[in-house]
């Protein structure tokens, strides 16, 4: 088990051009599952690629249990990845596939098959021993690959992507099944992702990074409730957070805390706002309103709306309503740095 | 729509191969006219003569160590030349020049540089003084030196192929396959011999088979630069046939002599296309 930190650590690809990665500050805690998440160039693949060793920083550091490991490759530190693909090796086995990295550390035959057999049997995978990975299904082929990562006991387990090759029903258990898999083993794990639902789920802490920097690190209730800047409050969420400039500020609110008649009463203090819908979506268990503000200082701006189907009221398209948002959901940032700032009177 | 394709091969390919195959067993020669039947005379003839024994085994020695040192060098060069760094495009073009100028041109270089009396790898050997000035190697002249002259000469002519084709099945790999090799604690030569020359296989196969029937059949190389000698200590299978059949006039033991090569070259084939599919199927 060991604890991973970097310092200041940048890459940039091309000289003179903007890094893929900026100076990140980084230090995940002890069998922590630690989720890296952002948009696809967000600099969270890169920064993970540098964490294994197999991207030279710029300059910076990276301390695995302690120790920098800059200088040292990737086998020196007693690490374990899991690729997107899943990179076996399609001419061994499975269970070869699962014993190379022993055979690498020079571990005797009766260990190697100690370990495959206890790895396999936590994954139930044994019965697969003696396919290829050809002849594998894409969720077989993740459980070789997590076996492939577990046998050596590593001290840390960098994961990129790994259920982004499954199909969404397989997906959502294959998620649950990691998460336990990484409780019971208790070993430290980063996590890259960019769908924010795994992240969420998963994550004990999630990192929000866009354009190779940093932007929140916290538990998923805290990126989400209490977002850092504009870009993860529009980043997490699906529909994403309202943001409406209003003069010396910008105020956001979650489309499930902008409300229909009924429900604002019993908010306690809020603020309301004339709601025109332009469309609607059913989702079956949600409605989504798309509409925008009519009247007063946020006249004219577009928002979402997001309320469960089994709310009674009887919202028509086209027509105008009181929606309202409690003060304490509201959220307010800086215009000129987009980060957040302390509550704002708001412009009536 | 096939028609002119299958003219071509039949003009240049299936004529010349059934002539062979009716010359061998007739009598003709440079000169006369006419044919007679005569069986496998041509055939017992050739087998009995030593000079043909010989240039078969050295037609083996010749393909199997000269395609060993292709293999093992190319395989180097691919993975030389796979990552990208300043002057690999000029390195690459340059690997290359071998192959893309006329072999019969490189041999005349080389038999030049092997020269008895004007040999420049002689004369740096003598600068150096690793041998003395009028004890020099004759390259050319000894059974033994002709027999590595040859090879290595025939070696720098065929490396470019087998570089450019295995450095195609090497970009195919995958970049995370060796990467995970990495982080999995495998070092250069476990990734190399576990994981990217088993996964090489199929190509190499076919790297091999190329190199196998371009160097069995060729003599070039033989002829230019000894003529099968000294004592026939070079001669190969095409060049015995082209010293029997075209200058020495007997063309229907010429034509015995290349038919020889058939049945090698089918099995040999064969071989390889079934280890090849076999790395593929398994």
């Amino acid at each position: 088990m060991a604890i991973v930190e970097t310092r200041k650590l940048t890459k940039v690809f091309r000289r003179g051009n903007v890094g893929a990665v900026n100076d990140v500050d980084l230090q995940s805690r002890e069998g922590e599952f630690l989720v890296l998440l952002g948009p696809s160039g967000s600099g969270k693949t890169t920064l993970l690629r540098m964490i294994a060793g197999l991207e030279e920083p710029t300059s910076g550091e990276i301390l695995i249990g302690g120790r920098v490991v800059n200088d040292l490759t990737p086998r020196e530190r007693g690490i374990a990845m899991v690729f997107q693909s899943y990179a076996l090796y399609p001419h061994l086995t499975a269970f070869n596939n699962i014993v190379f990295p022993l055979k690498a550390q020079g571990i005797g035959k009766q260990e190697r098959q100690r370990r495959a057999d206890w790895a396999a049997s936590l994954l139930g995978i044994k019965h697969l021993f003696q396919r290829k990975p050809r002849e594998l299904s894409g969720g077989e082929r993740q459980r070789v690959a997590l076996a492939r990562a577990i046998v050596r006991e590593p001290s840390l387990f960098l994961l990129d992507e790994p259920l982004s090759n499954l199909d969404a029903k397989l997906r959502a258990s294959a998620r649950e099944e990691l998460e336990q898999f990484q409780k019971r083993i208790g070993t430290t794990a980063i996590y890259v992702t960019h769908d924010q639902v795994e992240a969420m789920a998963m994550g004990d802490r999630v990192v929000v990074m866009s354009q190779g920097i940093v932007r929140q690190i916290g538990t998923p209730a805290e990126v989400y409730d209490e977002p850092a800047d504009t870009f993860v409050a529009t980043f997490l969420g699906s529909p994403p957070m309202n943001i409406v400039p209003a003069g010396s500020v910008i105020v956001g609110f979650r489309p499930e805390h902008f409300l229909p008649p009924g429900v604002a009463e019993r908010m306690g203090e809020h603020v309301e706002y004339r709601f025109k819908i332009t469309h609607s979506e059913y989702l079956g268990a949600e409605r989504i309103l798309y509409g925008c503000i009519v009247g007063g200082p946020f006249n004219d701006r577009k928002v979402i709306s997001r309320i469960p189907a089994t709310h009674g009221a009887e919202i028509v398209d086209e027509n105008v309503y009181a929606f309202a948002v409690a003060h304490r959901d509201l959220k307010f940032f800086d215009p000129q740095t987009e980060r957040r700032t302390a509550a704002a009177r708001l412009p009536q | 729509m096939f028609m002119p394709a299958i003219l071509y091969i039949v003009a240049l390919v299936g004529v010349p191969f059934v002539m062979a195959f009716v010359y061998s067993v007739g009598d003709v020669k440079v000169g006369s006219t006419h044919y007679h039947f005569v069986g496998l005379r041509n055939f017992i003839s050739i087998v009995h003569n030593p000079t043909f024994i010989r240039s078969l085994e050295n037609s083996f020695f010749f393909t199997i160590v000269s395609q060993i040192l292709v293999l093992v060098g190319s395989t180097i060069l691919a993975l030389a030349l796979k990552d990208a760094f300043p002057g690999r495009r000029l390195l690459r073009f340059l690997i290359l020049l071998p192959w893309v100028a006329p072999v019969s041109i490189g041999s005349i270089g080389w038999k030049w540089i092997l020269d008895s009396l004007y040999s420049v790898i002689n004369w740096v050997l003598v600068r150096m003084h690793l041998v003395k000035p009028f004890d020099t190697p004759v390259w050319l002249g000894e059974p033994k030196l002709a027999m590595i002259s040859v090879i290595l000469v025939h070696t720098w002519h065929m490396l470019p192929f087998a570089t450019v084709i295995l450095l195609a099945g090497l970009t195919a790999i995958p970049k995370d396959i060796p990467e995970a090799a990495a982080v999995d604690g495998a070092g250069f030569f476990r990734t190399l011999f576990q994981i990217t020359i088993p996964m090489m296989l199929p190509i190499i196969n076919v790297a091999v088979l190329f190199g196998v029937i371009f160097t069995f059949t060729d003599m070039t190389v033989v002829y230019i630069l000894t003529r099968g000698g000294p004592y026939d200590s070079t001669q190969v299978i095409p060049s015995l046939a082209f010293f029997t059949g075209v200058l020495g006039s007997d063309l229907a033991e010429g034509a015995a002599i290349s038919i020889f090569m058939v049945p090698v070259l089918v099995i040999v084939t064969y071989m390889v296309l079934r280890s090849a599919y076999r790395a593929e199927v398994t």
